[in-house]
């Protein structure tokens, strides 16, 4: 028999319902019909913010959310469900849609409160809650006219701090109003929000606190609060974010009971007195308490589609633990963190110096710990926040001590119960479980076969931690014959200034090295500044594509890729690669980085090749090397109609800028003249996009296999403020990735990711951003054209042969056929076991 | 080009001076059968002679391969898809049954010579 279950809404909490029904309901019991009131299928709501660093919708989405292909599920968005008639079981939507059920689940969310503040309708005034209220922020945003912008946010909680974030990231300066004598005052106590505060206020951040807001008037285009205590705030936009409220009007409407504080009343079941309806979520009132995160709302989804496909659930203690970094600064609390447990104590840690508030809230015998609030560094969040209940290993004091922490509590001490993920509700034991059964050996396979930090990721660090302490080693060695990562033995060969391999092998490694080590540490070498890459031994340490300064096809021929920078090229030059590529018979392609490739040239060709290049003033594109490839331009304002910078122009300076830099991986870059975004330079590993006032800086984009786009770096920062920052990145990446690491996953395996790059390459906290910037000075003073070295030096020529016994004789067995016109490699041999 | 005849049947064919094949790497050399010979010459000095031609891809690269070790056991890698193979057998450490073929290489008076039957 098939039943038809009505869910009403498609939030996070409502897409997983459908998900686990769906998963667990093998027999088919179950037509599911989801009707929601927005337009776009459920997208991760945690992760709103986020939405500022690209404005790219299609990030937030959460995977399978628009169910194509299942046909037990029809999702109909734009068109809320406005009454539910209990006795015939039907609900009607906004466009007069019936739908019988003969399960229901009220699964509405919830909606910003606003303070009943006089002129809080005004234009210019916002909440925080989907997509379209940030849309509508930054169309607000970006109507103002020059000039630092600021906007007030009423509320200094999570969400908003978390607004405070989006519009301090889209240029305007924010103040933040919290009625409350601290900033998150759920979350933390007294000591963590006064650190909280200073940490905050440093980024440029205003905080008014213990107060709120008397009024907002219109003041020609603009706005102008008045704070309770008097203050005055001259605004671009308001932003509330003081709170929400359960949206349960359905539930009321149609004589269902609700809580005191509002919310659909139902029992730790998540059913409501009629059988036949279930609400979950933050429109939920499990036994009279509404939950407003994401974690209990998963575990309500859980419980009703047990429910539903036969199996039993019940509502467990809910993990209201929160860990974010807000704006790069680390919040976290967790259990009981305000000790309001009977004869509950305290221990606190307070370093003003390093920034850091630490402090566990302990049972009367101080042996249990209650709870505890983090601020400055939650480092040690996962694995006190599985401890909440159970005997610490360790003396409080010592675990809060900066040289104990996770070092005490290590995860050994975790029973298997304990829950790593609370987002996906994983246990420590199903995590080593799946380590234990040979199923996961490295943190992307955990993720995989347990869910485990999916979703959040606070709890990642944590998971690199227990394949160590099952035994899974996750070795950083480069190869064989070191033990060293590429960054450690970058910082080797920058500190001992050692200048050949043979040095750094004898010395730090072992053996004769191979095909793995000998290009990283040539590669090294060669940013370090040792010459010219083929000079003296370095020459043998080269892939065959540096060695030849060339890219190797699969005939064993090369193709040749001359620099033109920002794709800007005059007709004659164009002239010149024609007349060369007809010379010589290469076929020639356009790249995508906007350069023209050249292919089929035999060793023996090119220095020919090369000498009619550099004569007409070409140069080297580096096209064979782990190096920056290209800055790939739109046309700018020059010519366009839309642009509002010079994007050419910059993106010639940048290529010439940083051409020739050595690095783990390829960097390509890109230069938009404006929002538009022709050059597609989020898909690089730079990218800079105009904008009215300067430029925005977006790092770690990349295409191919697992395409990423760049993130927001920093916004509306001037010409040589971009190049200082550029600066500094290529040269951290290029002293502390991994070997063929490109900048999307360096940035996501830094410890603290994109926030913690900002606060070295931007907030200077490790001291390194003048030593970095000097570094990239002498790089670009050392420059020289690699294959002008070449054609200039006898030694480095005579190695452009086929064969050492006949110079100037090409491989014999290399034989060329014609396609579309041009020459193309006929198949040497039969190339069956690169096959298998 | 000389060619030197040995009691044995072997020709050794002198393909060049041995300062012309780098240490720790190697060079191509064309026989007068038209077969391809790559020598390489590897840390300690000791001369190997496999067939240029490189099995996993079709092409005649290996001498443009990086030379080291894998577990002291010396080794090319192929520059096309990486494959490695061992410089005293032609065994393909990387592809089972994937075997290329040796010269056998000597020097004399400061000259390379390939051995071919």
């Amino acid at each position: 028999m098939t039943g038809t279950l009505v869910v009403v809404g498609h939030g996070m909490v409502a897409h997983r319902l459908v998900a686990a029904v769906r998963a667990e309901d093998a027999g088919g019991r179950w037509r599911i019909v989801v009707l929601a009131e927005e337009h776009r299928p459920a997208y991760d709501r945690v992760a709103l913010t986020s939405y500022v660093d690209g404005w790219d919708a299609g990030a937030l989405a959460l995977p399978g959310s628009d169910y194509t292909g299942d046909t037990a599920v029809e999702l109909r968005l734009g068109d809320p469900v406005t009454a539910v008639d209990r006795e015939a079981r039907t609900v009607t939507t906004e466009s007069g849609f019936a739908q019988h059920y003969d399960h229901l689940v009220l699964a509405t969310g919830s909606r910003p409160f606003v303070p009943p503040v006089p002129g809080r309708d005004l234009p210019g005034c916002f909440v925080y809650r989907t997509i379209e209220d940030l849309d509508a922020i930054r169309a607000a945003a970006g109507r103002s006219g020059r000039g630092r912008r600021s906007a007030m946010v009423v509320g200094g909680g999570l969400l908003g701090l978390e607004a405070a974030k989006a519009l301090r990231d889209m240029g305007l300066s924010p103040h933040v109003v919290e009625m409350g004598p601290r900033l998150m005052p759920l979350q933390v106590d007294e000591g963590g929000g006064a650190l909280l505060r200073r940490l905050i206020t440093a980024l440029d951040v205003t905080v008014h606190t213990g107060t709120s807001t008397s009024s907002i008037e219109a003041d020609g285009g603009r706005l102008l609060a008045t704070l309770a205590n008097g203050t005055e705030l001259d605004l671009d936009l308001v932003v509330f974010s003081a709170g929400i409220r359960p949206r349960d009007d359905l539930a009321r409407d149609c004589g269902l009971e609700t809580g005191e504080r509002g919310g659909v009343l139902v029992d730790t079941t998540c059913r409501t007195a009629d059988p036949a309806v279930s609400a979950i979520g933050e429109c939920a009132a499990v036994e009279g308490r509404v939950y407003g995160i994401v974690a209990p709302g998963y575990a309500m989804a859980e419980i009703v589609a047990a429910g539903l496909t036969g199996g039993e659930a019940d509502f467990p203690e809910p993990d209201t633990a929160t860990k974010l970094k807000l704006l790069g600064v680390d919040v976290a609390s967790f259990g009981d963190a305000h000790g309001a447990t009977e004869g509950a104590l305290e221990v606190v840690v307070n370093d003003a110096v390093a920034g850091s508030y630490r402090k566990l809230v302990v049972s009367d015998d101080s042996r249990t710990l209650l709870g505890g609030v983090l601020v400055g560094d939650a480092s040690d969040y996962t694995t006190l926040r599985a401890l909440v209940g159970r005997e610490l290993p360790a003396d409080p004091g010592a675990i809060l001590a900066p040289s104990g922490g996770a070092a005490s509590v290590g995860v050994d001490a975790l029973p298997e119960s304990a829950q790593i993920c609370s987002c996906n509700g994983v246990s420590k034991g199903d995590i080593t479980g799946a380590i234990t059964a040979g199923s996961a050996d490295s943190v992307p396979k955990i993720k995989a076969c347990t869910k485990a930090g999916t979703s959040c990721g606070s709890c990642v660090p944590m998971l690199g931690k227990l394949l160590a302490s099952c035994g899974v080693e996750q070795s950083k060695a480069l190869c064989e014959h070191f033990a060293q990562s590429r960054a450690e033995l970058f910082e080797i060969v920058r500190a001992t200034r050692i200048g050949t391999f043979s040095e750094v092998i004898d010395r730090h490694g072992s053996g004769t090295g191979c095909a793995v080590c000998k290009p990283a540490v040539a590669s090294i070498l060669a940013t370090l500044g040792n010459g010219h890459i083929l000079g003296g031994e370095q020459a043998t340490l080269q892939d065959t594509n540096d060695r030849f300064l060339a890219n190797l096809q699969r005939n064993g021929t090369y193709s040749v890729v001359p620099r033109i920078p920002g794709g800007e090229i005059t007709p004659d030059r164009l002239i010149v690669l024609g007349e060369v590529a007809k010379e010589f018979g290469l076929y020639t392609k356009i790249t995508g980085g906007q350069r023209i490739d050249l292919f089929g040239a035999t060793v023996d060709q090119l220095p020919f090749v090369w000498r009619r290049l550099v004569d007409a003033g070409f140069e080297s594109g580096h096209a064979y090397g782990k190096a920056l490839r290209t800055v790939k331009s739109c046309v700018g304002s020059t010519w366009c109609r839309y642009g509002v910078q010079d994007s050419v122009g910059l993106a010639v300076e940048l290529e010439l800028r940083y051409r020739g830099l050595r690095s783990p991986h390829k960097i390509k870059a890109g230069v938009s003249g404006c929002a538009r975004e022709c050059a597609e330079a989020r898909g690089k590993d730079f990218g800079v996009i105009a904008t009215e006032h300067g430029w925005n800086l977006y790092v770690g984009g990349n295409g191919g296999a697992t395409p990423r786009h760049a993130e927001l770096l920093v916004s509306d920062v001037d010409h040589d403020e971009l190049i200082r920052i550029i600066d500094r990145y290529l040269m951290f990446y290029v002293r502390t990735a991994d070997r063929l690491q490109r900048t999307a996953p360096w940035i996501e395996e830094l410890d603290g990711g994109l926030e913690h790059l900002r606060a070295v390459i931007v907030g200077d906290n490790l001291g390194i951003c003048a030593e970095l910037e000097a570094a990239m000075a002498e790089h670009i003073g050392n420059y020289a054209d690699e294959w002008r070295g070449v054609l200039e030096d006898p030694d480095k020529l005579a190695r452009f042969t086929s064969f050492v016994n006949a110079p100037g004789t090409p491989d014999p067995s290399i034989s060329f056929r014609v396609e579309r016109e041009q020459r193309v490699p006929v198949s040497l041999g039969v190339p069956e076991v690169a096959a298998r | 080009m000389t060619v030197l005849t040995e009691a044995l049947g072997l020709a050794w064919i002198e393909v060049c001076p041995l300062e012309a094949v780098p240490t720790g790497g190697g060079v191509a050399a064309l026989l007068p059968d038209g077969s391809q010979v790559a020598v390489f010459r590897i840390a300690d000095g000791v001369l190997f002679g496999l067939s240029h031609w490189d099995p996993c891809s079709g092409a005649a690269v290996l001498a443009r391969g990086i030379v080291g070790d894998a577990g002291g056991v010396p080794v090319v890698a192929s520059p096309v898809y990486k494959e490695r193979f061992d410089l005293r057998t032609g065994e393909c450490l990387d592809a089972e049954g994937v075997r290329v073929r040796t010269y056998p290489v000597r020097v004399a008076g400061g000259l390379v010579h390939v051995g071919s039957a």
